[in-house]
């Protein structure tokens, strides 16, 4: 078709039907949209109570599902009056703010937020606060002056150790490994990284152990499918393989599962057990950590219902109740953290559904 | 010049009664429309927040969907914008590490635009390369640029008083001071399409080259700057990203030009070239705006709302010609029965 090229006059009576027709189509789309929604959200504000936003890094994420169904359990038993889950479809810096400011005007009470950049969301969050809310940064913490507390899964230096521990133990204490990682600028992942480093520099028990390569799969199946593939090409003699990322490791497994890599190359890292329930019984990998994601989300819905009430302020020594799981206490820069992590291989892994 | 009149103008019916009709009024109309839905059904929706956050969010696709709308009403597109803004952002990161002044950033950075601009003119212009493929390369090619020139690193201490200039509102009117500078390039553009001999030209462009060759529009020429002013725009965008979220990383603005080229499109601009208005891309660039900032306001999950906006292009593109198409054949009707009665 080439439009373009017809002369004009004939269409001038289309156009402006056409124009009325999408008119009527478009607010009638806009109109209808508003429309279905409005009863839910009066149901939400109208009780009183306080209410809590959960701000993944972005949704439709495995992992973060599993975060978030513990917080929402959580903002049940802690007396939430409403809870919500809303987040950008992509984990970019600052797509998370527009979502801040919808709060903020929203009154909300408590914000928890896994933030995608610590410092991008910052002057949103302040905002949040000059609003009256109460900030508790979750899973990738956010710039500390920007928040009230911080809910660490773990401590970040027992991540990487039981991560090194594990690539150690399966490649036989030497040989080249490399890193998978999600973002670039991923506040956690990065962190732990740095502790694999530090370890693998210092401790003699893994002095023949060589990090050649970190590449990042961007938390994108694809992408990390890819440059699992292209770590395989460009490293022959690699050993093992560790990811930190429940999404990295979940395609790294599916990657060497279908190749001539699997068994030969050791994969281990953090990863969801229903994921990776597979690819442990086939053989693929022997052994991977985590932590129990929902008590995260569970124990951040608790110290946001502390913080609204005014029984913390986040500072160090303050204690609250978190529910079934006992008492939690604030520690150093205003970080609280959730237990030890654990380690899922052939044994255990069935005991476990997340 | 006289040759190329806008075919609104030959219209048969009353000036005023074909503003009214026109693609432009109607765009308007579902804008204010929308806004007075909005205010009505979400309760927090009417306050001076919204228009600060809302004016705020849209400032970047508002900025780049002007020289946007030039460069597609001259049958051309660019696609290279985000990462360009992105480049910016990157290079500020690093200038500001390095100690230069804020001025200093500034002007560097808007020269990286141009330069950046200047190589997809030269490309499209000089070589005669088709702008799809160009900018599609230079998409790739600046977002490159950008991580070699930052790496994984975000530079995040930008000064207090840069940011929270960017961010500041006049007043209790909620709108963000930036938002004077933001109209007055919108108006620099809509005088520039509407009211000179250079924006005639390239609706002229748009509708056939050899046509606008012949009436003595300098095409080569004409191209060549509408992509510097895209670049220049962009790097504007991609320093206020950096300043609005005091964060400059490589990643900023990825996925930005998307965005604007439906912002545009669903303003009525053609993306076949030679229609299009900034008045219609001003009030569809806030009309998905409210939209988006409306959905959220009421936690309209994303997966929701991107289907919304994109219902939204398909029927502003498609409407039209169903509607068109209706016409034709109606009017074909109505001429036959009139020449048959003669015939028989």
């Amino acid at each position: 078709m080439l439009p373009n090229l017809h002369p004009r006059q004939p269409r001038r009576v289309g156009r402006k039907s056409a124009a009325a027709v999408a008119l009527v189509a478009s607010t009638a789309l806009v109109l209808s949209a508003c429309a279905s929604d409005d009863g839910a959200a009066d149901d939400g504000s109208s009780d009183g109570d306080q209410a809590i936003t959960f701000i993944p890094k972005q949704l439709n994420n495995p992992y973060t599902d599993v975060v978030l169904g513990g917080g929402e359990d959580g903002a049940d038993a802690a007396g939430f009056g409403a809870s919500e889950v809303v987040g950008p479809l992509e984990a970019s810096a600052s797509s998370q703010v527009t979502f801040i400011n919808a709060e903020t005007q929203a009154g909300t009470d408590v914000l928890v937020i896994a933030a995608n950049d610590p410092d991008a969301v910052c002057p949103a969050l302040g905002e949040a606060r000059d609003a009256g809310a109460k900030i508790v940064a979750f899973d990738s913490d956010t710039n500390p002056d920007c928040r009230d507390v911080f809910i660490s899964q773990v401590v970040a230096k027992d991540v990487a150790l039981i991560q090194v521990e594990l690539i150690a133990e399966q490649i036989g204490g030497s040989g080249e490994i490399a890193i998978l990682s999600a973002t670039a600028n991923a506040t956690n992942q990065n962190e732990w990284i740095e502790f694999m480093e530090e370890e693998l520099a210092t401790n003699p028990d893994y002095a023949d152990i060589e990090l050649v390569a970190k590449v990042y799969g961007d938390d994108d199946d694809a992408k990390s499918f890819q440059e699992a593939q292209g770590l395989m090409q460009a490293y022959p003699d690699l050993k093992g393989i560790v990811s930190p990322t429940t999404v990295g490791i979940a395609a790294t497994a599916r990657y060497l599962s279908t190749s001539e890599y699997k068994g030969e190359v050791a994969l281990t890292g953090l990863g969801l057990p229903n994921e990776m329930r597979p690819f442990v019984k086939d053989g693929t990998v022997e052994a991977f950590a985590l932590w129990d994601p929902a008590q995260l989300g569970y124990v951040a819905a608790f110290a946001g219902k502390a913080l609204a009430d005014g029984e913390i302020t986040g500072a160090e020594g303050d204690t609250f109740a978190a529910g079934d799981l006992g008492d939690r206490e604030v520690g150093e820069g205003g970080v609280v953290i959730v237990g030890p992590p654990t380690t899922f291989d052939a044994d255990n892994i069935d005991d476990y559904d997340f | 010049m006289s040759t190329i009149v806008s075919p609104e103008k030959k219209a048969a019916r009353p000036r005023w009664q074909n503003a009214l009709l026109s693609r432009d009024a109607v765009m308007v109309a579902i804008l204010i429309a929308t806004i007075i839905t909005a205010s009505a059904m979400l309760p927090r929706f009417a306050s001076p927040l919204t228009v600060g956050f809302l004016l705020i969010d849209v400032i970047p696709v508002l900025l780049i969907a002007m020289p946007m709308t030039l460069v597609i009403i001259a049958g051309e597109i660019d696609l290279s914008v985000a990462s360009t803004a992105g480049l910016t952002s990157a290079l500020m990161g690093v200038l500001w590490q390095s100690g230069q002044s804020m001025v200093t950033i500034v002007v560097l950075g808007l020269i990286a635009g141009l330069l950046c601009g200047a190589l997809n003119g030269l490309l499209v212009a000089g070589l005669g390369l088709p702008s799809l493929a160009v900018t599609i390369g230079t998409l790739a090619l600046y977002r490159g640029l950008a991580l070699v020139t930052i790496g994984d690193d975000a530079v995040a201490d930008f000064p207090v008083e840069a940011t929270s200039f960017v961010t500041s509102k006049i007043g209790a009117t909620g709108i963000p001071v930036v938002m004077i500078g933001a109209l007055l390039i919108v108006l620099a553009y809509a005088v520039v399409l509407h009211m000179t001999p250079f924006g005639r030209g390239l609706f002229a462009l748009g509708f056939s080259t050899e046509a606008a060759k012949f009436v003595g529009v300098k095409v080569d020429r004409t191209k060549f700057w509408l992509f510097v002013g895209t670049g220049v725009v962009s790097a504007l965008a991609g320093i206020f990203w950096t300043l609005r979220y005091s964060s400059a990383r490589s990643d900023n603005a990825s996925g930005l030009e998307l965005a604007v080229v439906a912002a545009v499109l669903l303003g009525g601009v053609s993306i076949f070239g030679g229609r299009g208005t900034i008045l219609g891309v001003v009030s569809a660039v806030l009309l998905i705006g409210t939209v988006n900032y409306g959905l959220r306001l009421e936690r309209v999950s994303d997966v929701v709302l991107i289907i919304v906006t994109g219902a939204l292009l398909i029927i502003s593109v498609v409407g039209p010609r169903i509607a068109e198409g209706v016409a034709t054949r109606w009017r074909g009707r109505r001429l036959r029965a009139r020449v048959s009665p003669t015939s028989s």
